[in-house]
């Protein structure tokens, strides 16, 4: 009697579950971006489910460490999300080769988006887009506008004004010049080498001629930025060699740096932290009038699982994540995650406006050693954060830097011509 | 008469801790030997011999890093060998002599640290030394050396003594504990008959005791050379996996680390991980069939 009645419950509310299903397709988003939960499920998901009757979306991230062995794990298992968010680069194209996320290709949102915001998600030969790009990041320097008031500094567009208002900052002794350390590595490259060399290799020109084998890390302007972060040493606070990556965030919000050469990601925590007003500044060029490059790193994407039991809903859903609708939303609750969307994103906190207007006066490229350039070992991206701190430190010469990270790659990269 | 039964309860009673340790131990540690061995080509899994290996010896780049990191591993157990086991046997000598007052305080705050996190203690003494907010300056400042304070853990030179230093001070309770034991289990007898025959204070330590506790001190030896060789926690919690600067911190583990799980954009390489870590195993095993069969056999012991 008893057995019955649970089966006849368990038989019902299967029913129920069906019934619920075939009015209500609900998409699982498998992401990184635990600190966007909230902005998801207050703002995006509401805004997508109003204009999409039918379809509920549940964004169920995993901490941002442990991402991509969850993911890859729960893609064998078959039990991962429909809709996936997609590292930029080598670990997406992993998942697509090996058929676990779609081609994307034909998505008629795909055309609000640029060669180079693709780039990250595409195919070695660029015939295929598996991920729907969503955002990026800028590099620039974001500096203490009450300081360089009181000091009468004018913002620097050229390298040598660059210098010049360090020079100044330091002379006056008020704030250390410039707040970045070389204990955690990885800002001396991202913030330091990325963020100054494509002024250098010309962007994108010099990126792809790297990849292609027209040129060496060994040329002049690959070695050049080298030797211009050398010079920043002299003004970095006192045991710069110590100083963590906190430290420095630190040492700026409080107002002892008057510079901090930044990712726009800074922006969201600076905007809470600091008490002074900020304005931000792209890498100076090395002389008036040069054609200006900016780091416009594609971070962000997503794509389809190839075993979603609904892809048509994961399609309509990423058509609107391709959308300007979509942009506008993303990038203002996220300050500092630009929108990748050709259409120009209205934004409100103006000093990710700043950053983002960079975009109309500079010429937009990616870190250089993100595409295919770091698939092998050594790795150029983590050998590259060695030798920007060692340049910095002055341990090591930049032609030295050079020749060791060009022999690295040519041991195991090929250039295919 | 009929044969002795068979004594069922030893196998009863091994199988818990067998099963468990074969489980957690015994099938990883073959597993991984076994992984290197293979590597990828493609997508499959195919046997190479000894090819891992020869990469890891061969290669200029991986051999560097691989001797690297030995080379410093070697000078983290030296420090270790030489700070903290020495100041392990003076404080517990002091700490067994009977006229000392509170020894029971001070053997409980040195011994602190040592159940302390990794994480506790690479963050405190990161920020101890800090150059910007650390007491490390001012506190030279006080005494007016504050010219001998650098930025300790950014300098190639010193990073490694420093972390091999916070080590020492996290693990001195441990040798002092042990030979405390030891010089209590010393029976008064002998330290009687000493004194009789006019051996009294250091000469009695260096000629009585120091025989008498040299099995313990051989035991720690041994536990510090397996602890250090299989360090990593330490580092990757103050330098992070690339074990700054300039991998002046890259140890055997922190290696096997960023090898094995990859790290920022390299992906993880489960073969030639398991390659370091077999090298990991056959370095610690040399080392303690070294200290078996040419050490420990030559210590003399004593029975009371």
């Amino acid at each position: 009697m008893t057995a019955n009645t649970l089966r006849i419950a368990f038989l019902t509310s299967t029913l129920l579950a069906g019934m619920a299903h075939a009015e209500d397709v609900t998409l699982n988003i498998e992401s990184w971006r635990n600190d966007d939960l909230t902005i998801w499920q207050d703002q995006l998901i509401p805004a997508f489910e109003a204009s999409h009757p039918g379809i509920k979306i549940n964004f169920a991230p995993s901490a941002p460490a442990e991402y991509n062995a969850v993911l890859n794990s729960k893609l064998d298992a078959g039990s991962a999300g429909d809709l996936i968010t997609c590292r930029p680069f080598d670990a997406s194209l992993d998942l697509y080769n090996k058929g676990q996320i779609t081609d994307l290709t034909s998505l008629a949102a795909m055309a609000n988006f640029s060669p180079v915001a693709k780039s990250a998600w595409q195919t070695d030969d660029g015939k295929a887009t598996f991920c729907m790009p969503m955002a990026s990041v800028i590099h620039g320097f974001i500096y203490n506008k009450d300081a360089f008031d009181a000091l009468g500094i004018a913002v620097p567009t050229t390298e040598d004004e660059f210098f010049a208002a360090l020079d100044k900052i330091k002379a006056d002794g008020t704030y250390i010049p410039m707040a970045m350390g070389t204990n955690d590595q990885w800002e001396a490259a991202t913030m330091g080498y990325q963020n100054i060399g494509p002024n250098y290799w010309k962007g994108e020109e010099g990126r792809l001629a790297l990849i292609k084998g027209d040129q060496k890390l060994t040329d002049p302007d690959w070695v050049a930025p080298y030797a211009t972060l050398a010079r920043w040493k002299d003004y970095l606070g006192d045991g710069f060699e110590a100083q963590t990556y906190p430290d420095s965030q630190n040492l700026f919000t409080l107002g002892r740096a008057a510079i901090y050469p930044a990712g726009s990601w800074e922006i969201a925590g600076f905007n809470t932290q600091a008490t002074f007003k900020m304005g931000a500044f792209p890498p100076p060029v090395q002389k008036a009038g040069d054609e200006c490059y900016i780091s416009d790193h594609t971070d962000i994407g997503m794509g389809i699982n190839a075993k979603s039991a609904h892809p048509e809903e994961a399609k309509a859903f990423l058509e609107w994540v391709g959308s300007p609708e979509f942009a506008t939303l993303y990038a203002n609750a996220l300050p500092g995650f630009f929108s990748l969307n050709s259409t120009p994103v209205a934004m409100k906190d103006p000093l990710a406006q700043e950053f983002v207007s960079w975009r109309d006066k500079c010429k937009s490229t990616i870190r250089s050693t993100y595409q295919i350039l770091s698939r092998g070992t050594p790795n150029l991206e983590n050998e590259t954060w060695n030798a920007s701190a060692a340049a910095i430190k002055g341990t090591e010469t930049p032609e030295a830097i050079g020749a060791r990270l060009q022999s690295g790659l040519e041991s195991w990269y090929k250039p295919t011509k | 008469m009929a044969a002795k039964a068979f004594r069922w309860h030893i196998p009863v009673f091994l199988a818990p801790a067998v099963l468990v340790y074969t489980a957690i131990m015994i099938i990883p540690l073959f597993g991984t030997l076994n992984l290197s061995l293979y590597n990828l080509e493609g997508q499959n899994r195919i046997f190479v011999g000894l090819a891992n290996f020869r990469t890891l010896f061969g290669d200029p780049r991986w051999s560097a890093s691989f001797w690297n990191a030995l080379g410093n591993n070697a000078w983290f157990f030296m420090v270790h060998m030489l700070v903290q086991n020495p100041i392990g046997v003076l404080l517990a000598a002091i700490l067994s002599s009977p006229r000392l007052r509170f020894a029971a305080a001070y053997r409980t705050a040195i011994f602190v640290p040592a159940i302390l996190s990794f994480v506790i203690v690479g963050f405190v003494w990161k920020l101890i030394l800090s150059p910007i907010w650390g007491i490390a300056p001012g506190m030279l400042d006080w005494v007016g050396l504050k010219s001998l304070y650098l930025p300790w853990l950014g300098k190639e030179q010193y990073a490694l003594t420093t972390l091999a230093l916070v080590s020492v001070w996290q693990f001195v309770g441990i040798p002092m504990m042990l030979i405390y034991a030891a010089l209590l289990n010393i029976p008064e007898e002998v330290l009687e008959a000493a004194e009789m025959d006019g051996v009294t204070g250091a000469s009695q330590f260096w000629k009585i005791k120091l025989p008498l506790i040299l099995p313990s001190i051989g035991i720690i030896s041994i536990l510090t050379f397996v602890g250090n060789f299989n360090a990593f926690d330490l580092i990757y919690v103050a330098q992070g996996a690339l074990a700054g600067p300039d991998f002046a911190t890259d140890i055997l583990g922190t290696f096997l680390y960023r090898t094995f799980f990859g790290f920022q954009l390299q992906l993880g390489d489960a073969h030639m991980g398991a390659t370091i870590a077999t090298a990991m195993f056959g370095i610690i095993l040399l080392g303690v069939c070294i200290y078996l069969f040419a050490i420990q056999t030559r210590l003399r012991r004593y029975q009371f």
